[in-house]
């Protein structure tokens, strides 16, 4: 069996390591590019969100790279990321292609069926020797994500542009290498030390900024044309509502963002009363949140014609409203340029910076350094 | 108290259960005019511009009834089954429309929270809660209320069953009747497969009923099929659909291509439509397999006349050469 999932940003790091222990062939799809999306968009349904698309796309160059089974996650909606499979399923057979396919349904939809889908992809398989393998992958998965999430904040004071991204890549090895539970508390230690080594300025006046928004879009660099990489690179300090490791624990406390769930609902409430699907009350709770914490903006991520963002969108002006803080939307697909996206977001941080000046007005400029980053863009 | 009704979305599917539930209660209640340019035009200038055109609309009818109401009924509508949702943005609108409210001025809404996902019989309390905390009714007056309206949308359903469409059966929508009938001729069987919010919505939809019926076809809706026949005869995917009124569509078209009760099928979708972006690929590999002709349809609120007409008229002579090259449809499968 030769297995393959769809990319998502990091995600096939994590399932490398977890097939490895499962001791099934994995195959990772060829990386995601213009052209995937180009494959994919072609099959897909015209108004499909783009997730959808590069999805099949995915699907489509790995199986042409050798794969011979898929799996894809599922859920029980209302928003369509849980029917995906089915339909990606029939597109692809229309296609003529020959496959097994798996879909994986959360774990709180029937411990039962969730434990069986790994028992048909590894025989013999027992739900203890299961819970061990899910549990040290994921906490493998656990330093990836704490990896990123501090890199979100290093690059906006790095002090030679790319530093970060550089030793990211060199901690991501470090840590990919490691395989028992005592060599992943180690290389998870070490692949943050080297990290925190990022020379920093410690005292560059950063703006902050939060983004929030659909999953797929937040955790896929393709798709948002790396975005925060291009913000970091800026000089902005970010942080991000979701996060992979948080979005496949069954509690949903959200470690890695550090607000659970609960929480966001609860600050989401007074203007979206109810579970949209999706990230949709996240997002709006999320906002609430970047706002009392005294973030500068909020940039809002999702796919053209995503139904619980847009029900976010559609409240997100009442919040900005009442809690005074600018919010950026942006919807991807398949038409979307980076240049497009690119002059929205500086405009957006021009804004930004002008409103923090006013705030801080007597303080001599406080923005020089981000500003001085800016301009060395253009 | 008067109580405006949105003519618009859910209406078409529950407006007996609700007018009826709303004046048993002593309400007066009030439906908004049906869908026009203004009302279109003003929903859109509204709405967030990635929205599907129905619930742009929706946003237009809630303005329409501004002066004229003292409260604006939008229910949450989460779930009408077990395990199953309506659409996201049925569970959203009260909050959409309440983060413009303030904007517009628009008069308080009521919102009761019709769940029943978890339990169907949680239903009934949810309704009598909502009467008693609203409006102070005491339980065994709702319990009523609750009865006289299920009996209303009985009557409705059977309406529905004895052949009849939506719009013969709600109020004022006999406008958008055809003028004249084409007569004689072999009239074709047409399924109009979509949401009732977009197809019984002349404006929406340009009078495609009425258009059809003008050129001699005769209509089939999923409306005149029992809702859990169409239920069952949506079970044939790996995976259930989680949406009803989707999974409604889908054992329509079950049905039709199954029995060949339809020469041909015209699916009637709202641009960035979520459920059906996906059930869309579904539909068109049924219609496939049973060699069924089937067009989608694509609206929004920029649709033009002309392009449907044409689009229509073609689709038609299209099943009329079928017919006439292969004596009847049922013969070419």
């Amino acid at each position: 069996m030769k297995i393959s999932a769809p990319h998502m940003g990091h995600l096939h790091l994590m399932l490398a390591d977890l097939f490895q222990r499962m001791g099934v062939e994995y195959v990772k799809p060829p990386p995601t590019t213009t052209k995937t999306l180009q494959i994919g968009a072609k099959v897909s349904p015209e108004f499909a969100c783009l997730p959808l698309k590069i999805n099949l796309g995915n699907f489509i160059e790995a199986l042409e790279a050798g794969a011979d089974s898929l799996v894809m996650a599922g859920g029980h909606g209302p928003c369509r990321f849980g029917y995906y499979g089915i339909v990606e399923d029939r597109i692809l057979r229309d296609l003529g292609y020959e496959f097994d396919f798996y879909m994986l349904e959360p774990f709180n939809d029937g411990a039962w069926k969730f434990y069986k889908l790994f028992e048909s992809l590894s025989p013999g398989l027992s739900i203890r020797s299961l819970w061990k393998i899910l549990k040290v992958s994921f906490s493998k998965g656990r330093a990836f994500d704490r990896l990123y999430k501090r890199a979100l904040q290093i690059r906006a004071c790095e002090i030679n542009r790319g530093d970060t991204s550089r030793a990211l890549k060199k901690a991501e090895a470090v840590l990919t290498a490691a395989y028992s539970p005592n060599e992943i508390e180690e290389a998870a230690a070490e692949s943050m030390a080297i990290l925190e080594a990022v020379e920093r300025d410690p005292d560059r006046q950063v703006l902050k900024v939060g983004i929030v928004g659909e999953f797929y879009l937040l955790l896929e660099p393709f798709s948002n044309f790396g975005l925060e990489e291009f913000l970091g690179h800026m000089g902005v300090y970010l942080e991000r509502s979701v996060w992979v490791t948080d979005w496949i624990a069954p509690n949903r406390n959200n470690i890695i963002y550090g607000y659970p769930k609960k929480l966001v609902k609860q600050k989401a409430a007074p203007y979206l009363n109810h579970n949209v699907g999706g990230e949709g009350q996240e997002t709006v709770g999320s906002v609430v949140l970047f706002a009392e914490r005294g973030f500068d903006g909020v940039i809002q991520l999702l796919p053209f014609g995503c139904m619980p963002e847009n029900i976010a969108t559609s409240i997100l002006p009442k919040v900005q409203q009442y809690h005074d803080i600018p919010v950026l939307t942006l919807a991807f697909d398949e038409q979307s340029g980076r240049a497009g996206v690119i002059t929205r977001v500086e405009a957006f941080l021009d804004l930004l910076s002008a409103r923090r000046m006013k705030r801080n007005a007597g303080v001599a400029a406080p923005l020089e350094p981000a500003a001085a980053a800016m301009s060395e863009r253009m | 108290m008067r109580v405006g009704i949105p003519r618009s979305l859910l209406y078409y599917k529950y407006l007996p259960f609700w007018k009826t539930f709303l004046a048993s209660v002593g309400l007066e209640v009030e439906t908004s005019p049906m869908t026009n340019r203004k009302i279109l035009a003003d929903g859109v200038k509204v709405a967030e511009n990635e929205l599907c055109v129905p619930v742009k609309a929706f946003y237009g009818h809630c303005l329409a009834l501004r002066d004229r109401v003292d409260a604006l009924f939008v229910p949450r509508v989460v779930s009408m089954e077990e395990r199953a949702y309506t659409c996201p943005k049925f569970l959203g609108l009260p909050d959409m429309i309440a983060a413009v409210a303030e904007r517009l001025g628009l008069p308080p809404l009521l919102t009761p929270h019709l769940n029943q996902r978890e339990k169907p019989s949680e239903f009934k309390w949810q309704l009598i809660n909502f009467a008693r905390d609203e409006f102070g009714i005491d339980r065994l007056d709702a319990v009523a209320a609750l009865e006289s309206a299920k009996l209303a949308q009985r009557q409705f359903q059977d309406g529905l069953a004895g052949g009849r469409t939506p719009l013969d059966l709600l109020p004022q929508s006999r406008l958008n009747r055809p003028r004249r009938r084409k007569a004689a001729g072999p009239s074709k069987r047409i399924g109009l497969l979509g949401h009732p919010y977009n197809i019984y919505d002349g404006y929406i939809t340009q009078n495609l009923i009425a258009r059809l019926e003008e050129i001699g076809a005769e209509l089939v809706v999923p409306e005149m099929t029992d809702h859990h026949a169409l239920m069952n005869a949506a079970t044939d995917v790996p995976k259930q659909l989680y949406w009803t009124y989707e999974k409604e569509i889908m054992g329509a078209i079950n049905l039709w291509t199954e029995k060949r009760q339809v020469d041909g099928v015209i699916y009637v979708l709202a641009f960035a439509c979520g459920p059906d972006s996906l059930i869309q690929v579904l539909i068109e590999h049924r219609a496939r397999t049973y060699n069924v002709p089937l067009m989608s349809l694509t609206i929004d609120e920029h649709s033009g006349e002309a392009g449907l007409v044409t689009r229509i008229e073609a689709f038609t002579d299209m099943l009329m050469r079928k017919r006439r090259e292969h004596g009847n449809v049922e013969a070419v499968a």
